[in-house]
């Protein structure tokens, strides 16, 4: 498909934006959550591909359809390796720290079934992360 | 129970009424009643900087600040947070923008600070999926400039700008481009630098890892304004992911049409090409680079004429970062008004930094210019890694320096680096605590250097080896005092008389450490450095710790009594100044 003006680069625009409205306030009307995965060659290093394998298989054993795993570039929490994004609608989006493999699982009961809080790996609470609006 | 905390509470002029100089008082005498006075440090401090909400106290170490504070609140703060150690959470600072309480200011302060421009998508979307990048507005800029602009007019806008090339060298992107827009010919390139070669820098492969397209945008944007139809990304090996994400990015902006023939049925064609290195250091010179990418041997050449006169296959070419375009994009979504407001007067926009060393937060920043290397290292960094004393920044890998305590305040722009003896590079920020040794740093970075060195030309090549040599000899102890006054005479001469930047910078490592450093280096040449580890004998309490952890077994002594260690056999490893519990281990 070939995009030749302005216009239909705006509507296909539209047609994504609710992403990234999810991603950055948290808004979005169906049940859909997404899980970002910090995974440049230093989150990989740090073990991000682990974490996004066994989420994977655990999101495909509970059969949980509404939940998308998305890798993404370096969230640039070095220190903080593996991070992650957690965007539930109607929630300002989380970010966590250190969620290594064999946190994967507590990671999908407490965060995404029950939808509180990994206490010791959140990072911060808000997603206010981009002082810039772009 | 204890309860080491400080209290501060801010003694700014804006807010000192006298409300406020009783709030001190009576907070002193409501310690003394709960008998918390020999136990709580209560200082005055300068202001927080959100007046707005004054009366401010903020408790160390739990780092917790509270604002808008009326007498009755004090009660509060002493009974649920200095006894309980229960925060009082309807004190706590809200957050204006986010309507968030904020506890602690550390957790907000790493993305306070921060300002991303160049970094803006990375960690946001899918570096594979097109999609994703169009609905952050991707390639809404190239579709605004094919559609309204003159190429001359947007040389124009980056022009005022005000973006200097984010490489190191801060050369003004857009009269870089109006040079090679100026040139005669058809064909042109516009050429993509991907060549990070730092050790300790990867603002570049993160931004192609994260955010592909936003380069890939930007250098179709950049290929309109010179009149260039072809681009080349310089991208090094090392970076697989980075090659496997642009490829997937490239394919995808072809079959939108964002690359190839008559791009928004405009007149205007580009193809982009990766072209890929061997990961030489001296290929990030651009010389060397456009050599390198014609299937030559990657040597610089003289300058003039540069690639904006003849450049890859001797036709005009421009030669920008990875992170000078990440930034085009947005200036011309937001206007050069917008961007030229960020930043020092010289030096606008943002710079990504890779922050490094000593310190608890590593991470990839972006920051304004004109940001503080103490708000870097202390707002953003957290401070030094188990509180130890500050030493030195190192900035600009191999070609920078250090800079030292003093100038822990000094703004970072391109100018005022420089003018520390430093460079902006390409954004490496190695952080050094009282525990790192100058000299040895330096010998690192010659060592570096002297094997990146291309070998075309003699000071680089030869001089740089002698360099190394003698550090080398400093460090085993085996020099004499005359070594540093032939150090200092070489690193000025390989300074002034090397042929690229590689050797012209190679002697900054050395001369910035001399200049601040200089009695490290004398300690080694008049062999005065102690480099064993002793211990003191009044202050050990005898409790074997040391002589347990030691791996070569030179440390003796009884139960209870001084232990000694055996200093023809320490091998200074610092294990013994590690687990001493009473600070008795002298360093070296």
């Amino acid at each position: 498909m070939v995009i030749k003006s302005k216009r239909e680069l705006t509507e296909l625009r539209k047609l994504y934006k609710p992403i990234i409205d999810l991603r950055e306030k948290g808004l979005g009307k169906n049940k859909n959550i997404e899980i970002l995965i910090g995974m440049a060659t230093c989150g990989i290093a740090s073990g991000a591909k682990d974490t996004y394998n066994e989420l994977k298989t655990i999101i495909e054993q509970k059969k949980m359809t509404h939940v998308k795993l998305i890798q993404v570039g370096c969230i640039g929490y070095c220190y903080m390796e593996p991070t992650i994004q957690v965007c539930i609608p109607g929630k300002e989006p989380d970010l966590y720290g250190k969620i290594t493999y064999d946190k994967a699982q507590e990671f999908i009961d407490e965060v995404i079934i029950k939808q509180t809080y990994l206490k010791n790996n959140l990072l911060i609470k808000s997603f206010k992360k981009y002082g810039a609006s772009i | 129970m204890i309860n080491n905390r400080t209290l501060l509470i801010c003694d700014g002029l804006s807010c000192k009424t006298p409300h406020k100089v009783k709030m001190f008082n009576l907070l002193q005498k409501k310690l003394e009643e709960n008998d918390l006075i020999n136990t709580i440090n209560l200082v005055k401090t300068s202001c927080f900087g959100i007046c707005s909400q004054g009366p401010i106290i903020k408790v160390l170490p739990d780092d917790i600040v509270y604002v808008n504070i009326k007498k009755e609140d004090l009660d509060l703060i002493i009974t649920n947070h200095l006894l309980q150690n229960n925060i009082v959470d309807k004190l706590l600072y809200i957050n204006p923008l986010t309507k968030e309480k904020i506890k602690k200011e550390k957790e907000s302060k790493f993305y306070q600070k921060q300002y991303r421009i160049a970094l803006r998508n990375c960690g946001l979307i899918d570096p594979e999926n097109i999609n994703e990048y169009i609905a952050v507005k991707g390639y809404e800029a190239l579709a605004t400039v094919l559609t309204e602009n003159t190429p001359l007019e947007v040389i124009d806008i980056i022009k005022k700008a005000k973006l200097r090339g984010r490489g190191g060298g801060g050369f003004p992107t857009g009269l870089k481009w109006e040079f090679t827009a100026k040139q005669p010919g058809n064909e042109k390139y516009v050429i993509c630098n991907a060549d990070e070669g730092d050790p300790g820098a990867f603002m570049d492969r993160s931004i192609l890892e994260g955010d592909p397209h936003s380069v890939l945008e930007a250098m179709i944007i950049a290929g309109y304004a010179i009149g260039a139809n072809q681009g080349l990304i310089y991208l090094r090996a090392e970076y697989p992911l980075a090659i496997k994400r642009l490829t997937i990015a490239i394919n995808q902006a072809k079959n939108y049409g964002f690359l190839g023939k008559n791009i928004f049925e405009s007149n205007f064609s580009f193809d982009i090409e990766i072209r890929l290195g061997a990961g030489a250091f001296v290929c990030g010179e651009e010389t060397a680079l456009i050599h390198s990418m014609e299937g030559k041997r990657g040597e610089p050449t003289k300058k003039p004429p540069f690639p904006s006169v003849s450049g890859f296959r001797s036709k005009p070419s421009s030669v920008n970062n990875v992170e000078t375009f990440a930034n085009i994009p947005s200036i011309i979504l937001n206007g050069y008004e917008w961007f030229s407001s960020i930043g020092t007067e010289n030096s606008k926009g943002t710079k990504v930094f890779a922050l490094a060393g000593k310190i608890n937060n590593i991470g990839l920043i972006e920051v304004p210019m004109g940001t503080t290397l103490r708000e870097i290292i202390y707002d953003i960094g957290g401070g030094i890694i188990n509180n130890k004393k500050f030493k030195a920044v190192q900035s600009g890998g191999p070609s920078g320096g250090v800079i030292p305590l003093e100038y822990l305040d000094t703004p970072i722009d391109y100018e005022s680096l420089k003018e520390i003896g430093s460079m902006m590079g390409s954004g490496g920020l190695i952080v050094l605590d009282e525990d790192d040794d100058m000299v040895k740093l330096a010998k690192f970075y010659l060592d570096f250097t002297q094997d990146e060195s291309c070998g075309k030309c003699t000071p680089c090549r030869i001089g740089t080896k002698r360099m190394y040599e003698i550090l080398d000899r400093l460090t085993k102890m085996e020099s004499n005092p005359d070594d540093l006054d032939i150090l200092e005479d070489l690193a000025i001469n390989i300074k002034n008389s090397s042929l690229c930047g590689l050797g012209q910078t190679a002697p900054n490592p050395v001369l910035s450490t001399m200049e601040f450093f200089k009695e490290e280096y004398e300690a080694y040449a008049y062999k005065t450095k102690k480099h064993t580890y002793s211990i003191i004998a009044n202050k050990c309490i005898g409790c074997t710790k040391c002589a347990k952890v030691c791996p070569v077994e030179c440390i003796t002594g009884s139960i209870k009594n001084p232990h000694i260690i055996d200093e023809s056999q320490c091998i200074a490893c610092g294990a013994c100044y590690t687990v001493c519990p009473v600070n008795a281990v002298e360093k070296p």
